[in-house]
């Protein structure tokens, strides 16, 4: 009796591409618009996934998240040192700075200047050069993205591509000589201006002149101390924000989920996928079912009981729901796979796939019901009047 | 199992539809017997009660008061669970549109019966070829119905309702889409193909071009059975 139900489905052809593609287009939307939602909320704390050998961030206790930069005295970075269980604290500075370019033009960098001595904080990949190098005169490190792109020189001609900065090629920021000495990949980040990472000496050279510079202390806890119970420590011996990598995330995470308008705009675009999947899909399933009425009835009536006429309905929704939930995830599959090299946020992680495949089933589930609720309550005598 | 040769009875059988002022009494104390080996035409006019008859006889409709045996078994004593079951083992049905699953080959409508009842697919395939063979349609069993002619169509609803040889058989109006000639042809494959001394059968028609296959043949009309009379000649 399955293979019957499964053959009254595919059989109509026109409402089962209908169903399927109903299905696809709303499995489609809701995985593309969270992987780009997970992809953007995931770059608000790259830098932080970058730095992966501090297990704790201190800061001014009134930033809210990573770019949101409150600087603080360097004596702080002494008393951070000075609280047991402290492995090691080093300085890190972060901000945005104005270079410019051999053209001319201007553009605002992200300056991170790594501490002088250990170079902690560098990036997690270098393309060209080696981190050592940054103990070189005037040095940087430019990512390869800002380097390919903002960062690019002119053409050679008119009208061709611009040349990426290279290794040898010197900037200006803040009307200081930048010398780059590497290329370096790294996360990227929610602002996407270049990356330039120099030592924190330096940094603080290239930065307008101010009475604190100091962005973060990156602190590593000795062996067999726990992060979460030192970075509180570090709070009350000094009166800072410390946080722990994952607070930190966090907390850039939350800040971006209640101060800014992507959660919503996101969320509604999910939403929409939803409801409009549920509409088409639900209203095309009680379709077929409305115009196969009278064989569900010839069908009972011939002695098919309610149980059966149930399972067969369920395996029609569910065979659609799996083919629309593979053809949508599929094809947000591929659009992030095609828009790998762009600046495209997308990031589709197993958590999208529930959400998608439970979204799908909801529907599908919905659909059946609608359906079911007729068939069971369909006489059969009804056969004699069709 | 009926042991003295009457398939269906019925005694002061009532049906209703609605209630206070939108209530229609259907049936208005139905009597009537049907015998083993025997075709039984209901005829009268629209609205008299026939289908509504012949649905409270096949356990697809619950009549209100009265008393309904099918091959002996009391049909208001069963459950529904119970006249699903009865239904699929003891019944057939041709419908006056046939009512065959359009995107279902004709080999595969007419297994149906049989695969409700959980008879393998391959041996209801086989099963519902022999039936075709014997309705004269062996050489249509993979074609979809829409590529029958309506006569065609009808042979093989028979063959459904023939396949998993049931001792009753019930057909609203299987005859009224077609043409007289088909409508003839319909009526011998149903006549020389479904009739046995096991079996009965019970034919709702408006279509007098066909009385002469009857047996016997019930009027009907208002609810009641006015008469029961031998075959008469067609008009």
């Amino acid at each position: 009796m399955y293979r019957i139900a499964l053959k009254m489905l595919v059989g109509d052809r026109g409402k089962y591409l209908g169903l399927v593609m109903g299905l696809t287009f709303a499995a489609l939307l809701i995985t593309q618009q969270s992987s780009i939602f997970t992809g953007l909320m995931t770059r608000t704390y790259s830098f932080i996934n970058d730095l992966s050998q501090p297990d704790i961030w201190v800061m001014d206790p009134k930033v809210q998240f990573i770019d949101d930069v409150k600087p603080l005295q360097d004596t702080q970075l002494l008393r951070v040192r000075g609280v047991t269980g402290v492995e090691w604290a080093v300085p890190l500075y972060k901000g945005l700075l104005k270079a410019r370019l051999e053209d001319g033009n201007f553009q605002i960098v992200n300056v991170l200047g790594l501490d002088d001595s250990t170079l902690v904080g560098g990036p997690p990949v270098m393309l060209r050069g080696k981190l050592a190098d940054l103990r070189t005169q005037d040095s940087i490190i430019v990512n390869d993205v800002g380097a390919a792109t903002r960062l690019a020189k002119k053409p050679a001609q008119p009208g061709g591509r611009p040349i990426p900065l290279d290794v040898g090629d010197v900037l200006e920021i803040n009307d200081r000589r930048a010398v780059v000495v590497g290329i370096c990949r790294v996360s990227r980040t929610f602002q996407s201006q270049p990356v330039i990472y120099t030592t924190y000496n330096r940094a603080t050279t290239f930065a307008p002149r101010e009475r604190k510079l100091l962005s973060f202390v990156l602190v590593k806890a000795a062996d067999g101390v726990d992060p979460g119970k030192l970075a509180q420590r570090i709070s009350d011996n000094t009166g800072l924000a410390a946080y722990t990598a994952r607070q930190f995330k966090d907390l850039t995470f939350d800040f971006y989920m209640k101060n800014t308008g992507i959660p919503i705009n996101f969320g509604i675009a999910v939403m929409l996928g939803f409801l409009i999947g549920t509409a088409i899909a639900g209203q095309t399933f009680y379709n077929f079912t409305l115009e196969n009425l009278r064989y569900f009835g010839t069908l009972k009536a011939m002695g098919t009981t309610n149980g059966v006429l149930l399972r067969m309905i369920v395996l029609q929704a569910l065979l659609v729901g799996i083919q629309g939930f593979g053809l949508g995830i599929g094809g947000a599959a591929l659009f992030g796979y095609l828009m790998r090299g762009t600046q495209l946020a997308f990031r589709l992680v197993p958590e999208i796939l529930l959400l998608a495949g439970g979204a799908i089933l909801l529907i599908v589930v919905f659909s059946a019901l609608i359906s079911i609720r007729k068939v069971m309550k369909l006489e059969p005598a009804i056969v004699f009047k069709m | 199992m009926s042991t003295n040769g009457i398939a269906v009875s019925l005694t002061g059988v009532t049906k209703a539809y609605g209630s206070g002022s939108s209530r229609v009494q259907a049936l208005r104390g139905v009597n009537l017997e049907v015998h083993l080996g025997e075709l039984l035409m209901l005829v009268g006019p629209s609205g008299c009660g026939k289908t509504t008859l012949i649905s409270v006889v096949a356990a697809i409709l619950d009549h209100d008061d009265g008393e309904i045996k099918v091959f002996d078994r009391v049909l208001k004593s069963m459950s529904q669970v119970e006249k699903t079951r009865f239904r699929g083992t003891h019944l057939g049905f041709v419908f006056q549109a046939y009512n065959l699953i359009p995107t279902l080959t004709v080999a595969e409508n007419v297994a149906i019966p049989l695969l409700i009842l959980g008879t393998r697919r391959a041996r209801a395939l086989k099963r519902a070829g022999d039936i075709l063979e014997a309705v004269g349609l062996g050489d249509k069993l993979g074609v979809l119905p829409a590529a029958l002619s309506g006569g065609q169509q009808q042979r093989v609803a028979i063959a459904r309702a023939l396949v998993n040889d049931p001792r009753l058989i019930v057909c609203d109006e299987p005859t009224s889409a077609l043409d007289a000639e088909t409508g003839r042809l319909v009526m011998d494959v149903l006549r020389r193909s479904a009739l046995s001394e096991e079996r009965a059968l019970i034919i709702v028609t408006h279509d007098n071009r066909i009385f002469s296959f009857a047996d016997r043949i019930a009027r009907m009309d208002d609810g009641r059975i006015i008469l029961v009379e031998p075959q008469v000649a067609t008009s």
